[in-house]
């Protein structure tokens, strides 16, 4: 089976999916590849190349560049999923949310609750997350537990390109606003793809490896930590359950407590802040449901509550690492022996 | 003195290691051909290896828990006669043999292959060869190529060997767009043949591809040398239509698991990977439409609609059956019923897949078959 990297998944679940449905259409800033002007179109196919080909292939129609203003390109996908269209709309970095959460927060997660089960909003907003590039404080974020927050709003954050292409294409079809976070690190990350369409459900978690020592689970760029962790630990005899939960909401609930019940041990690793965070959700989940289970404290690995750093040797330190993520799980698998 | 290396094997076409969960023979114990000696978990599943020599089981070189690449050294078989220094100078000047993959940009011989007929797509496997007729595996419901990785291999040591994806499984295109019966699919196995200039054949067929196979012997007896019907279908109303029906149906891991546990008699071969491949499968456009209408085709209301009793029974070709005892999708009294007219094996402990679960068994059923 062909490998493909996770660009080239995304790539290509865009376009099989817009060759299958004419209402599907794709929104946002440089989306035509270039500056919007004669000359520069599918120049690089969006800022990380993701949308590149489409343009040629759909046209302008379907292939819409706007103005830098995120409220106009979220009122616009809103306002075009409810009446009828599929947009797949872009905020290029997800730490712009802020200027355009009404049309997401207010707006489309609300339209299906306000009209009583007669609206449907099938939007789908691919966004950037993720530290690691030093491109500072208000480029870095992983703001997905805001978006996880909010009834209305299914929201995906895949680990590796076989997940980015069936997230992906789930999310088109499925006539709820998807928020579809894309670590801005890991779109060269490549694995096995089929060139077929499929599609994976969401609340499904990935099991990235077994293990009946502890239970971890961890999220995007942090599933690949811990499983540099794991190798390590695995020469001390230390096995892990990895779970990958790929969609923060739904959340597959059973997978986590069916994996705590069995090892009586819990680390959770997120990239994101830790006040208010899918870590911290999680950690209550189990101290609400699985408490008897549990036979040591719940340890969470996560960056610092204070914004993403610049300098780049600040970034690293605040990004968990493979030996931090390495160190708690020891901690948690000793405890109490 | 012969001293003979037992090698890791190869079992799929994603096996690269393999790791020792117990040895069943101990170092210093006689061991004859089909000995079962250990035990081996690849990421997929867990099968046990049989001794392929008759000697002493001389030296066990890869402890339990070990991991090896394929082709790594377990363990030595000698006559108790071979001084141990002769073996230890064995051991010591082991050399793995070279992986068959050759790289760079040639066609990698143990990879399937591809044809597109009529704008259709046929993905099939061919490994090993002879002059007679080549032995061709059909898979049953929801399965592919796959299915036959504990025999394929070993029976290419010896003969051209083919397997190919049904219609709408495996790489195979997900459209079915002739009838879907038992000669339907035929048209399938006819185009693979006619790509590989394939007259003379031995049938291997599971389940639906064993229903499969005998209407392919029927329709074109002349290029049937012989048929191996394991658990085929086709011979008896009964079926476990709520499996038809869950397999259809399943999306998730868990549901998954349950329904692939009906599959086996031991219920711990199901792994996770081995899920998570059903899965992925299951998950490609078509798939679902095409297993529904199969499953409406030839099993509609939890019954067979095919029988092929007399058909069978017409051929001039030799068949015989093969059949787990635990069989919980299709019974095994299918294939008692006709004990006394062919050959009938009923093999213990094995349910659904006996060519999984009993690999070896059913290898030299088909090897010994196929010789006439």
């Amino acid at each position: 089976m062909p490998q493909k990297t996770i660009r080239q998944a995304l790539n290509e679940a865009l376009a099989q999916e817009m060759r299958r449905d004419p209402t599907i259409i794709v929104i946002g800033e440089d989306v035509s590849g270039g500056a919007g002007t004669e000359g520069q179109r599918d120049a690089y196919g969006g800022v990380l190349g993701v949308t590149k080909g489409l343009i040629g292939e759909f046209g302008e129609a379907r292939v819409i560049d706007t103005p830098i203003t995120e409220s106009a390109i979220m009122g616009a996908a809103a306002g075009a999923a409810v009446t009828g269209l599929r947009p797949v709309a872009e905020l290029m970095f997800s730490d712009f949310f802020g200027v355009c959460f009404d049309q997401i927060f207010n707006q489309a997660a609300k339209f299906r609750y306000m009209f009583g089960g007669k609206a449907k909003t099938p939007l789908v907003i691919r966004t950037m997350v993720g530290a690691g590039r030093s491109a500072a404080a208000q480029h870095s974020q992983s703001p997905y537990h805001v978006f996880t927050s909010v009834p209305g709003l299914k929201c995906v954050v895949p680990s590796n390109a076989y997940d980015a292409k069936g997230l992906l294409i789930q999310a088109i079809r499925d006539d709820d606003p998807v928020i579809f976070c894309e670590h801005k690190l890991m779109y060269d990350l490549r694995t096995e793809v089929p060139d077929e369409p499929y599609t994976i459900p969401f609340g499904e978690a990935n099991i990235v490896r077994d293990g009946d020592d502890v239970t971890v689970v961890a999220l995007a760029r942090m599933v690949h930590y811990t499983n540099t962790a794991a190798d390590e630990l695995e020469k001390d005899g230390i096995e892990i359950d990895l779970i990958d939960p790929r969609t923060t909401s739904p959340l597959d609930e059973d997978t986590i407590l069916e994996s705590v019940e069995r090892t009586g041990r819990l680390v959770i690793v997120d990239e994101a802040t830790p006040r208010c965070s899918i870590a911290t959700d999680i950690a209550a989940l189990v101290a609400d449901k699985a408490f008897d289970a549990l036979k040591a404290p719940i340890r969470r690995v996560t960056a610092p509550h204070t914004p993403v750093p610049f300098a780049p040797d600040l970034e690293k330190l605040y990004i968990p690492s493979p030996e931090k993520i390495a160190a708690a799980i020891r901690e948690v698998h000793g405890y109490g022996k | 003195m012969t001293i003979t290396a037992i090698t890791m094997p190869k079992w799929g076409l994603t096996m690269i290691e393999g790791k020792v969960l117990g040895w069943l023979k101990q170092e210093g114990e006689a061991v004859a051909a089909s000995d079962e000696l250990l035990e081996i978990e690849t990421s997929k599943i867990t099968n046990v290896m049989e001794a392929g020599e008759t000697g002493i089981l001389r030296r066990v070189v890869a402890a339990e828990g070990a991991t090896l690449p394929i082709g790594g050294l377990l363990a030595v078989v000698a006559p108790s006669e071979t001084p141990d220094a002769e073996i230890d100078a064995f051991v010591a000047g082991f050399v793995m043999a070279e992986a068959a993959d050759p790289g760079g940009d040639e066609p990698n011989p143990t990879a399937p292959r591809e044809t597109e007929v009529g704008g259709k797509r046929l993905r099939y496997l061919h490994l090993g060869q002879s002059d007679g007729p080549a032995i061709v595996f059909i898979h049953g419901f929801g399965a592919d190529l796959n299915t036959w990785m504990f025999n394929q291999p070993v029976l290419a040591e010896k003969r051209q060997t083919v397997a190919l994806d049904l219609s709408g499984h495996g790489g195979s295109t997900k459209v079915l767009d002739y009838a879907l019966d038992p000669a339907g699919f035929g048209t399938d196995v006819d185009h693979v043949l006619t790509t590989l200039g394939i007259d003379r054949v031995h049938l291997v067929g599971h389940s639906m591809g064993g229903a499969i196979a005998i209407a392919f012997a029927a329709a074109q007896p002349a290029r049937v040398a012989s048929l191996t019907l394991i658990a085929p279908a086709g011979l008896g109303r009964e079926i476990n239509g709520a499996f038809i029906d869950s397999f259809v149906k399943m999306e998730r891991r868990r549901e998954a698991q349950e329904v692939l546990r009906l599959l086996v008699h031991a219920p711990e071969l199901v792994s996770r990977a081995m899920v998570e491949d059903v899965l992925r499968y299951k998950r490609l456009d078509g798939v679902v439409e095409a297993l529904q209408a199969l499953a409406d085709g030839w099993f509609p209301a939890g019954a067979q609609r095919y029988l092929l009793m007399d058909r069978l029974a017409a051929l001039a070709t030799p068949a015989q059956i093969i059949w787990g005892r635990e069989d919980r999708i299709l019974p095994a009294a299918h294939g008692e019923a006709l004990a006394g007219k062919l050959p009938v094996h009923i093999l213990d402990n094995a349910g659904h897949l006996p060519h999984m679960e009993k690999s070896a068994e059913v290898n030299r059923l088909i090897a010994h078959f196929v010789q006439g």
